[in-house]
């Protein structure tokens, strides 16, 4: 076992194999053990994970086949994986992350009965399998596969606790919406494989293969690929899923909004970005689009009260903003942003689950508040959180965020001032969410001011983790106008952006303006914290919305307007179909049929008297019927 | 005497038949008026083999297989009249009468 | 040999039942005569394999024969009716009939006929088998059926039989215009038809095959069908003899009548393709489990239908995949709607709830049967779905392949829609006062659904062995059908 690449299939495998275990062993297993399985096998996937990663640092790609998926005449889908730089990082998001909300999971869930801790693990190891088949896949098919596999691992997620009604509603509504989504994926998929007749990547994304399309077919390809994304990725128009996938566990919010599964949409545009960046009209889409998304969500979170809703929107936000990333041609801006907001969205959902677990299964921020003299980790973690999201200089977040604002200022300033409007927004509901959670005085019960407690370790710890990582995970990317060379990121991931930069069109702002920028937004970020800190924490909005926050606090009434638009009359349709059409109308006209026989036969019943006389009257009628027909008709 | 004379002799008895069949309801009347009607064909047959005999040039043959059909449908005529009649006996010894009308009980 | 085999074990040990007067030797004979067929149909696909083809005379004078042959659609669908029986009998053990020996010796019969619909070779003993398939199923849906299985069963018979006798005729007017006058179906290929003769021709035939498909607008009477049919009736219908309609297009209309396939393909295509979104909106709004299966049904079939007239080969091998799996998916669908009808008395979607509680290894079995309905990546029908859609959008002989695969598309989202509905209500949710005494499934039953679950994952993990086998069949269908050469010689 010299290289680690030979082994790789190991790195999904370990986690099937969890999701197995776990599944047929949940009776028998115990709870600790199951927790040690779920976990380990992430924990060996993520060992496996970094090895890899230092053998792709060269520039290597790997890619091994293991067997035929689909072979029909010319179209060969082998099932293969193919481990490069983009990969890497991916794997060791999904892994380490993953891993450590595995850890944490052990903790958060041990209410549970013994046999849904088992389910509950062997989903989670689903998911992370199907993800990892995902990032792994050589070809567009094997990606489809992980891209639908998150989908029901979310599905089997989101309505964990299929008591509620509720929440299984949001599991439906999570995979029927990603389900719209992989249908403009699958009909680009198969364009591409009535054109070049391959699914494969590397045989797809060379210069050779890419000439045979013409730029309309590259449009339609990327702009469908692209719907595909904004349903796993939840931009407009099929965002309304995450925030209602809040109805999991935290933890796996934390799983699906942060590692996993929305990013899976970047991951696939980032896979392709040779294909977006020949098609610079989609390019613009993608950029509108995510610009857009930011700014909804962002306003929707402004007026949100529970403390999970919130963080959800923010997710749209932030994703819109990866999307702007990629839109204006920022593609290690995207991946990089990816990574960072792993780290700190984690974080942040995990706080968040550790004050849920605190408050006894509460989630409205009205109800908290003053929670950080009860809970010193989780609010120290929440805040250095908070702090990156917000894109406070030295943070994760600042660079990340300050990256993909260069790359929208090099596309457009407009762009650019609406992402930093954007940014300001996500400052300011961050720290309302902060300030009216953990400052101010306690609101909720006195029973449940009694009950509350700092969290157990499986808990704090993957918090501490993560806070580090929030907090120094933006130095792999330092910009190239405060430090030269320092961008590690952008060099490891250069082989495969290369082709890319080739065919983009270069705005090197010069680094005087770049200096201006990044210190117009940490001035404005730090001045908007400070405003809502000192604001919520004094005197937290606890009164009814009205006006602009009334619309606010109801989502721009976005799912009212699906409602009525989509659902109702797809549902009226139906049942006038069932109830109209094809009982009345189809099976009414076969029904008429027979009884258009049976009146026929009753009519004529008639002609049959008995009287001999009629009979014989009718013989002689036909006899000279038939005379005359013989002699005077026939030519 | 030419055929015409012949051919309107028949088709007046043949007239006088089928009005009779259509119009009586006395089943033995009926009856000879189908008699009738079966005659006045006979009559045609005769008729008509007997001009073909005559014809120039014929052979000596000609027209006889005319009048071998007009024995058949006698004989025909015969056994459906010895039927019938029992048939009409048969009616009356149930319904007391001949009229036709009452026939249409077969159906019940 | 073994093709006739096949046919011969049901068809004899059919009769015998009727003969046998106690109900447990009944069940006993008639489920060791599939479990045999089983065999057989196993050891003619894993060890003589080229045993598939058997010729025997029938009626010299009008120049038919008893010709049996297994090609790779033919061995397939076999295989799948030998699976399908001794589950349908095991997973429906306990269901009590009158005149059990009947109701057995009937099924027997049906699945003696079906064999003989996919290996048969000349049109007249096509015909024969067609029919034999279908005249036991009518008996049994009006001996055992519901409430309304007179009049359900009337419309069935009537519909089906005008469909045969339709086709009877263009048989037999092929028949006269085939060179020397044979019912092979080598000579069917050769008829050389004009184009004109073609087109009527070619509605006689599928309007048979359109009803037992069903495609829109001739499936009024399978929902009513499938909710009043007893459930192993009902699997026989859904699982196996929905797939006489396919093989049917496949190998009797598509090769024979190539120029009117051709010219009538985009017609049909539009009216599957209605059909599809046309069943699934209707699916939505069901409350009946049943009909809500037998909704979706007709969605599915509607695809493999427009992925005939693709004519592309992908197409027809995810065509012929897709049969097999539909019939797996369906089958293990109405195992779990029986096991719920069989647990709390109803099929009722607004009566149940909760179910997951109570019974969470069948919803376990429910849930994955469910994505494999709606063809979730490493599942069977993704397979099919996936090449059906790559064939229709690459379709040579239509134009409008891409807006074929959009509404198709728009079917399998409407697809995800109702089975989901479907899940949510009847399983998830808290219980109510009837489903709050269910109880999980038994062993047997759990065994019964691994075996539906097991061929699931194994044609959607590893279905290139599925794809070799229908490899040869599609692509002599399709030098059969190919247009041009035809049509060349039309103009002369």
């Amino acid at each position: 076992m010299n290289n680690v690449l030979d082994i790789v299939y190991w790195i999904p495998l370990l986690p099937l194999l969890g999701c197995i275990i776990n599944g047929l062993g949940r009776k028998s297993l115990s709870k600790g053990a199951v927790g040690f399985i779920g976990s380990g096998v992430i924990l060996a996937s993520f060992i496996l994970s970094l090895w890899v990663f230092f053998q792709v640092r060269g520039g290597n790609v790997h890619t091994a086949e293991y067997f035929p998926f689909i072979n029909v005449g010319n179209l060969k889908i082998p099932f293969a994986f193919q481990i490069d730089q983009l990969s890497a990082i991916w794997l060791l998001i999904i892994t380490g992350i993953g891993f450590l909300i595995h850890v944490y999971s052990t903790s958060y869930m041990h209410d549970e009965k013994p046999e849904h801790f088992g389910r509950y693990f062997a989903y989670l190891n689903l998911f992370v399998f199907s993800m990892l088949l995902l990032v792994m896949g050589a070809n567009f098919v094997i990606m489809f596969i992980g891209w639908e596999g998150v989908g029901l691992c979310s599905y089997l997620l989101i309505g964990f606790w299929f008591k509620k009604k509720e929440y299984s509603k949001a599991a439906n509504k999570a995979f029927i919406m990603n389900r719209v989504g992989d249908l403009a994926f699958l009909i680009a998929l198969f364009i591409l494989i009535s054109k070049l007749g391959t699914t494969t990547f590397s045989e797809i994304f060379t210069p050779a293969s890419l000439a045979k399309l013409s730029a309309k077919e590259i449009s339609a390809i990327t702009l469908l690929l692209f719907i595909g994304a904004t349903g796993k990725s939840a931009q407009i128009p099929l965002y309304t899923w995450l925030p209602d996938a809040m109805a999991g566990p935290t933890p796996v919010s934390a799983l699906i909004h942060a590692a996993t599964m929305v990013t899976a949409g970047i991951y696939m545009i980032a896979r392709a970005n040779l294909l977006f960046s020949m098609a610079p009209s989609t390019l613009n889409i993608i950029a509108i689009i995510g610009i857009a998304t930011a700014l909804l969500a962002a306003t929707i979170a402004l007026k949100q009260n529970d403390i999970k809703k919130v963080l959800a929107y923010s997710t749209v936000s932030q994703l819109g903003y990866m999307f702007l990333a990629l839109g204006s041609g920022a593609y290690v801006a995207a991946v990089f942003h990816v990574m960072t907001h792993a780290f700190f969205k984690a974080l942040l959902f995990l706080g968040s689950g550790s004050v849920i677990h605190a408050m006894g299964g509460e989630q409205d921020m009205r109800k908290m508040g003053g929670l950080s003299k009860y809970m010193k980790i989780t609010n120290l973690t929440f805040l250095l959180g908070c702090l990156a999201i917000a894109g406070i200089p030295g943070f994760s977040g600042f660079f990340s965020k300050d990256e993909i604002l260069a790359g929208a200022f090099a596309k457009s300033p407009v762009l650019y001032a609406l992402g930093l409007l954007g940014a300001l927004l996500t400052a300011f509901y961050m720290f309302r969410l902060y300030a009216t959670t953990f400052k101010g005085s306690f609101r909720g019960t006195h029973e449940q001011e009694h009950h509350l407690h700092e969290s157990p370790a499986a808990i704090t710890i993957p918090l501490i983790i993560l806070a580090i990582l929030s907090v120094v995970g933006g130095f792999v990317g330092v910009p190239e106008f405060m430090a030269h060379g320092a961008h590690a990121l952008s060099d490891f991931l250069h082989p495969i952006f290369k082709d890319s930069y080739a065919l983009l069109p270069v705005h090197e702002a010069d680094h005087s303006t770049e200096w201006g920028l990044a210190g117009l937004s940490s001035v404005l970020i730090i001045v908007t914290v400070i405003i809502a800190w000192t604001r919520f924490s004094k005197k937290p909005d606890l009164e009814p919305a009205s006006g602009l926050g009334k619309v606010l606090e109801n989502k721009w009434y976005v799912d009212e307007l699906y409602d009525t638009v989509i659902v109702k009359p797809l549902n009226k349709l139906g049942s006038f179909l069932g109830n109209v059409v094809d009982k009345r109308i189809v099976d009414g006209a076969v029904n008429g049929v027979g009884r258009l026989v049976r009146y026929g036969s009753r009519q004529l019943r008639w002609v049959q008297s008995g009287q001999t006389g009629s009979y014989i009257l009718m013989m002689v009628l036909g006899m000279v019927l038939v005379f005359v027909v013989q002699f005077f008709l026939r030519k | 005497m030419p055929i015409n004379y012949y051919i309107t002799l028949a088709l007046c008895l043949f007239a006088i038949g089928v009005v009779g069949v259509l119009t009586r309801r006395n089943a033995i009347i009926v009856f000879m008026c189908i008699e009738l009607m079966l005659n006045a064909v006979n009559l045609l047959l005769v008729a008509f083999s007997k001009m073909h005999h005559l014809t120039k040039g014929a052979a000596a043959t000609a027209g006889s297989d005319g009048q071998l059909f007009v024995f058949f449908i006698m004989v025909v005529a015969a056994a459906e009249v010895s039927v019938g009649l029992a048939i009409i006996v048969m009616m009356y010894r149930n319904v007391h009468s001949i009229n036709i009308n009452f026939l249409n009980r077969l159906k019940h | 040999m073994i093709a006739l085999l096949l046919i011969l074990v049901p068809l004899v040990s059919g009769l015998a039942t009727f003969l046998i007067k106690k109900e447990e030797q009944v069940r006993t004979w008639s489920l060791l005569a599939a479990i045999i067929t089983f065999i057989i149909a196993i050891l003619g696909v894993a060890v003589y394999t080229t045993n598939w083809t058997f010729r025997a005379d029938w009626m010299g004078l009008l120049n038919s024969s008893f010709s049996l042959k297994g090609d790779g659609m033919g061995i397939m669908l076999c295989l799948l009716t030998a699976l399908c029986y001794p589950v349908i009998f095991l997973s429906t053990w306990t269901t009590a009939y009158k005149k059990v020996n009947n109701f057995f010796g009937l099924m027997l019969l049906a699945q003696a006929g079906l064999m003989g619909v996919f290996l048969a070779m000349d049109a007249l003993l096509f015909y024969f088998f067609w029919e034999l398939a279908l005249i036991p199923v009518y008996f049994i849906c009006s001996q055992w059926g519901g409430e309304k299985r007179i009049a359900v069963t009337f419309k069935f018979f009537i519909y089906t039989f005008i469909g045969s006798l339709l086709m009877l005729v263009g048989i037999l007017y092929v028949y006269s215009h085939t060179p020397g006058h044979s019912f092979d179906i080598e000579a069917f290929y050769k008829s050389g038809l004009s184009m004109k003769e073609q087109t009527w021709l070619f509605w006689l035939f599928f309007i048979a095959f359109a009803v037992k498909m069903p495609i829109f607008p001739f499936h009024t009477w399978q929902p009513d069908t499938y909710q009043q049919s007893p459930t192993a009736a009902t699997m026989v219908l859904s699982a196996l003899m929905v797939k006489m309609g396919v093989l049917g297009l496949l190998r009797w209309l598509l090769p024979v009548f190539p120029i009117a396939s051709y010219l009538n393909g985009d017609t049909i295509s539009l009216l599957a393709v209605t059909g599809i979104i046309y069943a699934s909106l209707i699916a939505m709004r069901q409350d009946d489990m049943k009909r809500l299966v037998a909704y979706s049904s007709i969605a599915h079939i509607g695809l493999m239908c427009a992925a005939v007239f693709a004519e592309d080969k992908s197409a027809l091998q995810g065509t012929m995949i897709q049969m097999f799996s539909h019939g797996i998916n369906i089958l293990g669908m109405w195992m779990v709607v029986a096991i719920i009808e069989r647990k709390f008395g109803t099929v009722k979607i607004s009566a149940l709830g909760g179910i997951a509680q109570k019974a969470p290894a069948l919803t376990f079995f429910f849930v994955i049967i469910a994505f494999a309905n709606i063809a979730l990546p490493l599942t069977n029908a993704f397979i099919g779905e996936f090449l059906m859609f790559k064939g229709i959008l690459g379709s040579k002989v239509s134009q409008n392949g891409i807006w074929i695969m959009a509404a198709a598309g728009v079917g399998i989202i409407l697809g995800a829609v109702y089975t989901l509905r479907m899940g949510r209500k009847v399983f998830f949710g808290e219980t109510n006062t009837l489903t709050e005494k269910g109880t999980d499934i038994a062993f047997h039953e759990k065994a019964l659904l691994i075996i539906i679950i097991g061929a699931i994952l194994i044609v959607g993990i590893y279905p290139q062995p599925f794809l070799n086998a229908v490899d040869q069949t599609s692509q002599s269908i399709l030098k059969n059908s190919d247009v041009l050469p035809m049509l060349m010689k039309q103009k002369h």
